[in-house]
């Protein structure tokens, strides 16, 4: 069952205990906040931290009216996974130069999915990187647009440079059950990587 | 794309809402941490940024990157007023799930249990 986006039950039920996060990553335009927008619960928030020029998260608030000062949004949106437990998706773009945004962004983060265009490929080495560098883990979900060219995965895959194990699958980010399943694989290959997945 | 939003659009710059602090005082405050409102210390002598970021979270618990969200404030700026209003007892946290054990195999089977029954 999905639940209605833009929902007016904007505060968090009273038992849940426990807050993870996954980030959705991905270069300008490949689809992070339909992504994040189409499994949200809540309306999707958009939020934004301050960065210096030269990459640093900035530290004199005095500065924000600098020009060289840039900010850098950050879509979110929530599920909760049951009584207990609420996940939080944040959809950021993977710049190398915002590396100390990142280091906040990949704290305490259970994995990332990125998303990939097949006709922007090259695109996405940048995000990977950033993520390999910060050794989150994570999985690749080809965003599947109309009219571009369904390549088969293998060649995605050998396009990418990515390891055996990495999961590759294809989503459709405007539709919830595709991309739900899109965080399955994630969660799946997270959980493997621990030794303890149970098939279901 | 979602509409965006400058931070030059804001009425009043961040560094008067923070009393020209950078840094919160304290540093365990993160993106999902939650943020639940204290009933009892009434709200007399908190700044109108301040007062806003109890009320947001009077009606239940929301994350601290939602109050951002909802209160169109950058997540630094959230930060310095959140630990403010632990410091004077308006706000408690449950703090998210330590960065040691994102890999805690519980904790991921419990989400991937969740998102399968959704489908």
């Amino acid at each position: 069952m999905h639940s209605a986006p833009a929902s007016d039950a904007v505060h968090l039920g009273p038992h849940v205990q426990t807050a993870v996060k996954l980030l959705v990553v991905g270069h300008f335009a490949v689809g992070k906040t339909t992504f994040v927008g189409t499994l949200s619960e809540i309306r999707p928030l958009r939020t934004e931290e301050v960065m210096t020029e030269a990459g640093a998260l900035v530290d004199d608030l005095a500065g924000i009216r600098d020009k060289t000062t840039t900010t850098v949004a950050l879509d979110f949106g929530r599920l909760t996974l049951n009584e207990r437990m609420v996940l939080y998706l944040f959809g950021t773009p993977g710049q190398q130069r915002f590396t100390p945004l990142w280091q906040d962004m990949t704290r305490g983060a259970l994995g990332a999915l990125v998303l990939a265009d097949t006709r922007r490929l090259g695109q996405s080495f940048e995000v990977m990187g950033v993520l390999e560098e910060h050794g989150l883990p994570y999985a690749v979900a080809v965003n599947q647009f109309p009219g571009a060219a369904a390549h088969p995965l293998d060649e995605v895959r050998e396009a990418l440079d990515l390891l055996p194990e990495t999961p590759l699958v294809r989503c459709d980010a405007r539709d919830p059950v595709s991309s739900t399943r899109a965080l399955i694989s994630l969660v799946e290959y997270l959980l493997n990587r621990t030794g303890h997945l149970e098939h279901a | 794309m979602t509409p965006k939003r400058r931070a030059s659009d804001r009425l009043v710059r961040s560094y008067v809402v923070t009393d020209g602090r950078a840094h919160p005082t304290r540093n365990t405050l993160d993106l999902v941490t939650l943020l639940i409102a204290v009933d009892d210390p009434p709200l007399d002598g908190l700044n109108p940024e301040k007062r806003r970021v109890v009320e947001v979270c009077r009606p239940g618990a929301l994350s601290l990157a939602e109050v951002a969200g909802h209160l169109s404030l950058p997540v630094a700026v959230t930060k310095v007023l959140v630990a403010d209003l632990m410091d004077s007892g308006h706000i408690v946290t449950r703090a998210p799930i330590p960065a040691a054990r994102p890999a805690d195999a519980r904790i991921l089977q419990e989400v991937l249990d969740a998102l399968r029954a959704r489908l």
